[in-house]
């Protein structure tokens, strides 16, 4: 059996008086496509937000790639990472936001290649052309040379998908990357999602309200309360026979609300 | 040189036209020294207000420290005792400067202190997210501030620093205390060979709005170039 991609492990994280995350620990194994889901406030976002070194932790480790992504190991002692050791871990994960995140002042080829050209000193030749081949994979080979603000909100995304990938991270963590977006946009975004996993074997963690699509795409889903992961297994556990009262009110809630399992 | 002939020209009561164009050519020559010391003086600003509005959210205390005590020291004092501490109090430093060089200088770290804090004012009003999207894509510090920070503050600063340039045309004024023949200066001249007060002080101030409007006119050029294509996003 592989060693697992990441070792999340005893992590705890508090804003102010509020504890977030609470010892929360978990793995993921290479290739593998996740769901996390679970009421607000739960700790779900934030523990992507971690992993992209968004957030400082309290306490815990964590193993990316078999390495510490806050510690560094140095004659055998766990020191606190420095700048230069988040750098390199950060190259083996990527993320897409809620809300984009695009560079509102670059065209969209722009916004893809300034990461390989600055990070990895790609040349602009080759970075733009494989910056094509991902806006040709996202469907947005013809928008290259168009700014963020004549997009749509799911032209967005997409773009903002493309950039995360011109990295080539072996980790995608997708932050309710459908939330805000208007509901006849949202299945172009999944589409590109479903083709990602698909096409290559990239670990993907995603955040997601998106019941149905978390249900046919991960291949495990962790529900999220209060900073704990409550329940987790395969799709149709969860969804369709969970064990957890917990995890039963919440989707009772979620049905209520409208969305599709 | 220009202003004994000119003496001759009074002296001799020819042509009145004469006279006055030969004045209004005074006058000119002080506009010259005026735009003159508002281009280098912003030239210097703008350095300064990057210098210290970059050093305002520095990592490092020390350099917010120095940051702020510029800043603060040149909001805080005035521009005419900064003027003449750049010339009349740096030579017993060892340090002599021409009227123009302490013009610059004066002018250039009082507007630069101003602009630092419009330096600092659009970098943070760039949102989280745009630095949270550089931390994701692997930028360093530096690079995610000169390639996408920077760029997107620069469309907030423009409007103020335009306000900060016309504020500096019409502080360059006080050079005339140090005896540097600008727009003020040549205006008095005129004035006191004349004895005529309407015209002098009528054409400069035609001329500092005049300059102040092209400044504006510049400034906005600018703002609607740099906007092009973020429409819906920042106007």
């Amino acid at each position: 059996m592989p060693a697992p991609i990441i070792k999340v492990d005893a992590i705890s994280k508090s804003f102010g008086t509020f504890k977030v995350l609470d010892g929360l620990s978990m793995q993921v194994m290479p290739g593998e496509k996740l769901a996390l889901i679970g009421p607000s406030g739960s700790g779900k976002t934030t523990i992507l937000r971690i992993l992209m070194t968004l957030e400082k932790i309290d306490g815990g480790h964590i193993q990316v790639d078999g390495e510490q992504l806050y510690h560094m190991e140095r004659n055998g002692q766990l020191l606190p990472a420095d700048e230069r050791h988040l750098a390199r871990m950060r190259q083996k994960i990527g993320m897409v936001f809620q809300l984009f995140n695009l560079f509102p002042h670059k065209c969209v080829i722009d916004n893809v290649t300034l990461a390989p050209m600055l990070t990895k000193g790609v040349a602009r030749a080759a970075a733009e052309k494989r910056a094509m081949e991902l806006l040709d994979m996202v469907g947005l080979a013809d928008k290259a040379k168009a700014m963020p603000a004549q997009l749509s909100g799911g032209q967005k995304q997409r773009v903002a998908i493309a950039r995360a990938l011109a990295l080539s991270p072996k980790i995608m963590l997708f932050d309710e990357v459908t939330s805000a977006l208007d509901p006849e946009l949202v299945e172009e975004v999944l589409n590109v999602m479903r083709k990602l996993a698909a096409e290559t074997d990239m670990t993907m963690l995603l955040v997601t309200h998106e019941m149905g699509f978390a249900h046919d795409f991960a291949d495990r889903v962790l529900f999220f309360d209060r900073g704990r992961i409550v329940e987790e297994g395969k799709p149709d556990e969860i969804f369709r026979h969970p064990k957890q009262e917990r995890t039963q009110s919440f989707l009772k809630k979620i049905i209520a609300a409208g969305h599709r399992v | 040189m220009a202003a004994a002939s000119l003496n001759g020209k009074r002296k001799d009561t020819s042509s009145f036209m004469t006279q006055w164009s030969g004045y209004l050519g005074l006058i000119l020559q002080g506009a010259l020294v005026t735009i003159e010391l508002t281009l280098m003086g912003s030239v210097l600003a703008l350095i300064m207000a990057f210098l210290a509005g970059m050093g305002r959210v520095s990592r490092f205390f020390i350099v917010r420290a120095i940051a702020t005590a510029y800043i603060e020291f040149f909001r805080g004092t005035s521009i005419f005792v900064q003027l003449f501490w750049a010339y009349f109090v740096l030579p017993f430093a060892g340090l002599s400067l021409t009227p123009l060089q302490a013009g610059v200088l004066a002018l250039g770290l009082n507007v630069g202190a101003y602009a630092a804090e419009v330096v600092r004012g659009a970098i943070l009003s760039v949102g989280r997210e745009q630095y949270e999207a550089c931390t994701a894509l692997n930028l360093g510090r530096w690079q995610g501030m000169r390639h996408v920070i920077l760029p997107q503050a620069l469309l907030v600063m423009l409007p103020t620093f335009g306000n900060n340039a016309i504020e500096l045309l019409k502080a360059t004024s006080v050079v005339s205390l140090i005896s540097l023949a600008d727009l003020t200066f040549q205006a008095q001249v005129v004035r006191s060979q004349t004895g005529s007060t309407l015209m002098p002080f009528l054409s400069v101030l035609i001329i500092y709005f005049a300059l102040a409007l092209i400044i504006s006119w510049r400034v906005r050029t600018l703002e609607r170039r740099m906007a092009r294509g973020l429409d819906g996003v920042r106007v």
